[in-house]
């Protein structure tokens, strides 16, 4: 929602070449730097004047953030690679097609040609109240105006809200979680850290005005998928309203082993229907074992969005998540519909 | 405070002074008088300002100026040659691809991208592609069919010369 969208509010632009000196000047500026990667989120957020960071910090000239390469029988993809290179590379189609599923789910072609991976995973909520400024809890305030009777609220959480009931957006998030991926972060004091994809991301529980575990001045460098789900049998889905421009409303990912003997193991998560992406570990361990079949499916979707509290406009997304289990677990044909739109 | 960015613009070195703050469409269009690239929504949802950068299409609302310093930038101007279309605006026009005209330049460079990269499309991937970009005239049917006639005259060419 737009106040004024045009001219930015000036800002001082650094376009250091290391991320030690990326780190000196986020550093210096500390709350009012802002680190820039394809810029398709931040960029929002200046037009509006929601926010007003001083000094980006681009990490476009560094070499080391991009690209993808081999890595301990699995793939190390630099934070700075962008959407579209992971959709063109032979060994994520080959080995990690859910990653390269869910890259495409990504809106169209310019917006995967310009955004970044680490972008996408680091990205804010979309809650409008948010994004337009409304100091809501989120933002400092101390209310949640798409928790209200009036609220528009068709796009926000179901499960795990705690205050704020807004979403995390990202379509590579589920699927990240899904491989079991590492995002390997640099501390703003230099350290290394390396968090699961599960943790990666935190709910309003842990702090309310962060997506990620990301502390100022930290940088995410790289994001790991280990070797342990390559080429496992994928399912990736994401409902939305237009084919572009448009958000997920819910989205499914998941790595399955099935043996002789059913499911051997299973990875799966959702998107949009919490602050973070949802691992559903009570899923995984109900499927274990069990043949993938639509029995099997329809117990564990049913586990799935246990405890679901819909607000005012969203229990639409009950059964859609619970839909989007199943298929993820009995596979599907019938997902071939989402082609048409 | 300004800084010098250099950068290709169809072809031709081109350098100006610009603010951190301007967006690359804005820097097109005010300091380098390139009109053609048009400026709808400014949030990177109807398209109207799709450009080629490096031979990426992206949005120019979406980029700083200063991000494109040391690129190969392609805008619409960029497209034709003196006294001739390039086969998509043809196209366009033979199929009535447009009429206010304002998603045009955006629809055009979109087509192309696509082209380039998928000479054959079928229709199914052109409404696909070309989801990224908004027209309130058309209905789209025309567009669809201006990008299945320019890929045919597209394909007439790359025969006819080999
Ligand atoms: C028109 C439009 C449609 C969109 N559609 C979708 C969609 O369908 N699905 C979807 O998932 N997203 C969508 N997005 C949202 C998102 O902007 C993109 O997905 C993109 O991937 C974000 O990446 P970026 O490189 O542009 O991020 P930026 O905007 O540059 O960064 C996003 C945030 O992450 C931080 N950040 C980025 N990289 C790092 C790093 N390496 N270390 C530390 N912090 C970092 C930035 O400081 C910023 O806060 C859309 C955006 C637009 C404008
Ligand atoms: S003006 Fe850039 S997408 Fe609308
Ligand atoms: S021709 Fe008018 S907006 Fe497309």
């Amino acid at each position: 929602m737009a106040v004024i969208r045009d001219p930015v509010p000036a800002f001082e632009f650094f376009e250091p070449t290391s991320v030690e000196d990326a780190q000196v000047l986020l550093r210096r500026y500390g709350a009012d730097a802002w680190v820039l990667a394809g810029g398709l989120d931040s960029l929002d957020w200046l037009k509006d004047r929601i926010k007003r960071p001083e000094a980006l910090v681009d990490l476009g000239n560094i070499p080391g953030l991009k690209g993808i390469r081999e890595w301990d029988g699995g793939l190390e993809i630099g934070a700075m690679t962008t959407l579209a290179e992971l959709v063109r590379h032979p060994a994520v189609r080959d080995r990690y097609a859910l990653l390269l599923e869910a890259a495409e789910a990504t809106d169209s072609t310019q917006i995967r040609n310009q955004g970044t991976l680490g972008g996408n995973v680091s990205q804010d909520t979309r809650c409008w109240y948010y994004r337009a400024g409304w100091a809501c809890y989120r933002a400092g305030g101390d209310m949640c105006h798409a928790d209200t009777p009036e609220a528009i609220n068709r796009e926000h959480a179901i499960l795990h809200a705690d205050r704020c009931v807004a979403v995390n957006a990202s379509d590579t998030a589920p699927a990240l979680i899904a491989l079991d991926a590492r995002m390997v972060i640099r501390t703003a004091g230099g350290a290394e850290r390396i968090v699961a994809a599960e943790e990666y991301f935190v709910g309003p529980g842990v702090d309310i005005t962060r997506m990620t575990i990301l502390e100022p001045g930290d940088v995410l460098m790289a994001i790991r998928l280990p070797a342990t789900w390559g080429g496992a049998r994928f399912y990736f889905e994401k409902v939305r309203d237009r084919q572009a421009g448009d958000f997920a409303l819910a989205s499914v990912a998941s790595a399955t082993v099935v043996g002789n003997a059913g499911i051997e193991r299973m990875r799966i998560a959702v998107n949009g229907v919490a602050a973070r992406p949802l691992r559903l570990h009570a899923v995984e361990m109900l499927v274990r074992g069990r043949p993938a079949s639509e029995s099997t499916a329809m117990a564990a979707a049913n586990l799935a969005v246990d405890g679901a509290q819909p607000l005012k406009f969203n229990a639409y997304k009950v059964p859609l998540m619970r839909d989007l289990v199943k298929r993820a677990i009995r596979g599907s044909t019938a997902a071939a519909w989402s082609l048409l739109t | 405070m300004t800084r010098a960015i250099a950068l290709t613009v169809n072809g031709e070195q081109c350098g100006g002074d610009v603010e951190p703050r301007t967006l690359l469409v804005h820097f097109l269009r005010d300091q380098l008088g390139l009109t053609g690239t048009h400026v709808g929504c400014v949030v990177g949802e109807c398209g109207a300002c799709s450009i080629l950068v490096d031979g990426a299409l992206v949005k120019s609302c979406l980029m700083l100026a200063v991000q494109a310093d040391g690129c190969a930038v392609t805008t619409i101007e960029g497209l034709s040659t003196p006294g001739a279309l390039h086969p998509v605006q043809e196209a366009f026009v033979n199929r009535f691809g447009l009429q206010c005209g304002f998603c045009t330049p955006g629809f055009v460079m979109a087509s192309h991208a696509l082209l380039m990269r998928n000479p054959n499309p079928t229709e199914e991937e052109i409404r696909r592609d070309l989801s990224s970009n908004l027209c309130m005239c058309t209905g789209y049917v025309q567009i669809v069919e201006a990008v299945k006639e320019a890929a045919v005259t597209l394909e007439q060419w790359r025969t006819s010369r080999t």
